[in-house]
């Protein structure tokens, strides 16, 4: 069918493009004046392009200890807490793929019950208190390990896996772990890709955790000195109070280099891996 | 018990690989729901949970009756419910406009680049707030100024905040939320929409008669949800943004159990918020549930 191009259309690209620049553009402009000297920062000449560019701003990012540090945190608990939540959640899912496990829907009850109704902040911070996970890294890893919606999305993949996998399995003498293991998981590279990166990033991304149970300055991810950098810095966020490090006067193109820091790792791993996510997040909304 | 003790036997493996969930289930969610009776108790740290002297109602009436109460519980329902009428319909506009685009390489763009948002932290979505509309050299106040007005402080603003959380909100999540609706849309069989032309039905028409009942029901299963979190207010991001200068419309009820109780350590007072503030999220969800059950048969349950 061909279509004449008409006013009708001429507004969904105006629309469209409106989308593509308010989501791309600011990250555009934070690069810039990361990348700009501190005269047209000041001055407010920076919108596309780096004017003066300087690679000072990021020097003095790496040259901060606190910086290194949380970098240093941050990468330790998303690839541990990726690798622990995925495990955790496959063998979960898989398990509750199964007719025949014992109390499968019991169970399944249970994890469902849980995307409606929570002990809530206050009991769970209690909880985890008392389990003595304050200001270890485990404070960051467990109380958020699992997430129902990423398990029911993965139990719905392995229901739709095609039955002969498990029989050639049985044929062979494998367990159910075996079969797990040796079979189910190769076959399942892209939901554990998709799935990882959701756990991934919102570990990343984590900063209520960080906020309820760290205390400890050498503990604290990234997020936290963004907050403390940026925000306390601009008098705002008052209500959430300063989790360790002390307020400086920070100068702006030095917060845009950091955020970029911080973000970067996202905005490149994001291009390999969007292809898959779309596809991930559809599985879920097939009943199983 | 023999039949029991079969099927215990045949699925003892898979037992064993749920176990990790089960103890994480227990520990984590199951545990900190008991540990909701110390809103009906005078929770005393040294005691623990059950040691604790019961209370009765105390806390829960010490909320109604508390002066802050009229206003957290206004500021949390407006916030939800301009959330929810701007939100929910953004998605579905976009998915609607990127279903007309007929170049596929141009809608995946598009699509993919509207993503990204989603990934990005509410920390820096909210320190990109602070940064661009900082009053003296942020990006918006600089295109203000340059209209000829004078800089506004957004974020100290108590009129700002309302708008600037749900737009934000809105860049954060619109591209993401419509991968649903698209594959909704992509489901609609396309004979419908030759047999509407057929008809001389225009694009509007077609719209209106076979886009939108097409992806009906994906859009009320979504609207069900969206229901169930109208009090459920992205507490990091109203924290973030949170400033004694805004209280006024932006302390929301959790903000106040973190103020309140944690940091504050009332921790029974604030256990007793967050129940009230559940009850309510689970009472909207059943309803609309129930009444779309009624309406249109489609439900979550």
């Amino acid at each position: 069918m061909k279509h004449k191009f008409n006013v009708f259309d001429a507004l969904i690209y105006l629309v469209l493009l409106g989308v593509v620049v308010s989501a791309l553009y600011p990250f555009i402009y934070m690069i810039a004046v990361s990348l700009s000297g501190p005269v047209p920062v000041l001055k407010g000449e920076v919108f596309l392009w780096p004017k003066d560019f300087s690679l000072n701003t990021y020097a003095s990012v790496f040259d901060n200890p606190d910086i290194g540090i949380a970098y240093r945190n941050t990468i330790l608990y998303t690839v541990l807490g990726t690798f622990i939540s995925l495990f955790v959640s496959a063998a979960g899912a898989y398990a509750l793929s199964k007719r025949t496990m014992l109390f499968r829907n019991f169970f399944m009850i249970m994890v469902v019950i849980t995307l409606f109704f929570s002990g809530g902040m206050i009991p769970t911070f209690l909880v985890v208190k008392s389990y003595n996970l304050i200001d270890t890294i485990w404070a960051m890893i467990l109380p958020t390990a699992v997430s129902s919606w990423n398990l029911i999305v993965m139990r719905t993949f392995f229901t739709n896996m095609p039955q002969e996998v498990e029989e050639s399995g049985k044929i062979d003498g494998l367990t159910d772990i075996g079969i797990f293991f040796r079979l189910v998981l190769p076959l399942s590279k892209a939901i554990l890709a998709t799935i990882g990166l959701f756990y991934g990033v919102a570990i990343w991304n984590n900063f209520f955790s960080a906020l309820l149970y760290l205390r400890d300055a050498d503990l604290l991810p990234l997020q936290v000195i963004i907050r403390n950098m940026v925000l306390q810095g601009s008098g705002g966020a008052n209500g959430a109070g300063n989790i360790g490090g002390d307020n400086l006067l920070i100068d702006e193109s030095l917060k845009y280099a950091t955020i970029i820091v911080t973000t970067v790792p996202i905005l490149l791993i994001y291009p390999f891996l969007q292809k898959y996510f779309a596809k991930g997040a559809l599985i879920g909304s097939v009943k199983g | 018990m023999s039949l029991f003790l079969a099927r215990f036997n045949r699925s003892k493996y898979l037992l064993l690989l749920f176990l990790p969930a089960l103890v994480y289930y227990i520990l984590f969610k199951y545990v900190p729901m008991f540990g909701i009776l110390i809103s009906f108790k005078d929770y005393n740290p040294f005691k623990g949970v059950w040691e604790s002297d019961w209370s009765g109602l105390k806390y829960y009436k010490l909320f109604f009756e508390s002066p802050d109460f009229p206003k957290l519980v206004k500021n949390t329902i407006l916030l939800g419910f301009y959330r929810l009428v701007f939100g929910f319909p953004a998605p579905i506009i976009l998915a609607l406009l990127l279903n007309e685009v007929r170049k596929q390489v141009l809608k995946r763009f598009v699509q993919s680049v509207s993503y990204l948002p989603h990934f990005i932290s509410n920390v820096v979505v909210v320190s990109m707030m602070f940064l661009f509309l900082s009053p003296s050299n942020g990006l918006v106040n600089q295109i203000v100024e340059w209209f000829g007005a004078d800089a506004i402080n957004f974020m100290q603003d108590e009129n700002y905040f309302r708008s600037l959380y749900v737009l934000s909100e809105i860049w954060q999540h619109v591209g993401w939320e419509t991968i649903i609706y698209l594959a909704a849309l992509s489901a609609i069989d396309p004979q419908l929409y030759e047999a509407a032309r057929v008809d001389g039905a225009s694009r509007w028409h077609q719209l209106l008669h076979v886009t939108l009942p097409g992806i009906s029901s994906a859009i009320i299963i979504l609207c069900i949800l969206n229901m169930g979190q109208l009090l459920d207010i992205g507490f990091e991001k109203v924290l973030l943004m949170l400033n004694p200068s805004i209280y006024s419309t932006a302390d929301v009820l959790s903000t106040y159990v973190y103020r309140t109780g944690i940091q504050a350590m009332n921790y029974s007072y604030g256990t007793a918020i967050d129940l009230f503030t559940s009850v309510i999220n689970l009472a909207f969800i059943l309803s609309a549930n129930w009444i779309s059950r009624r309406v249109s048969e489609t439900s979550l349950w």
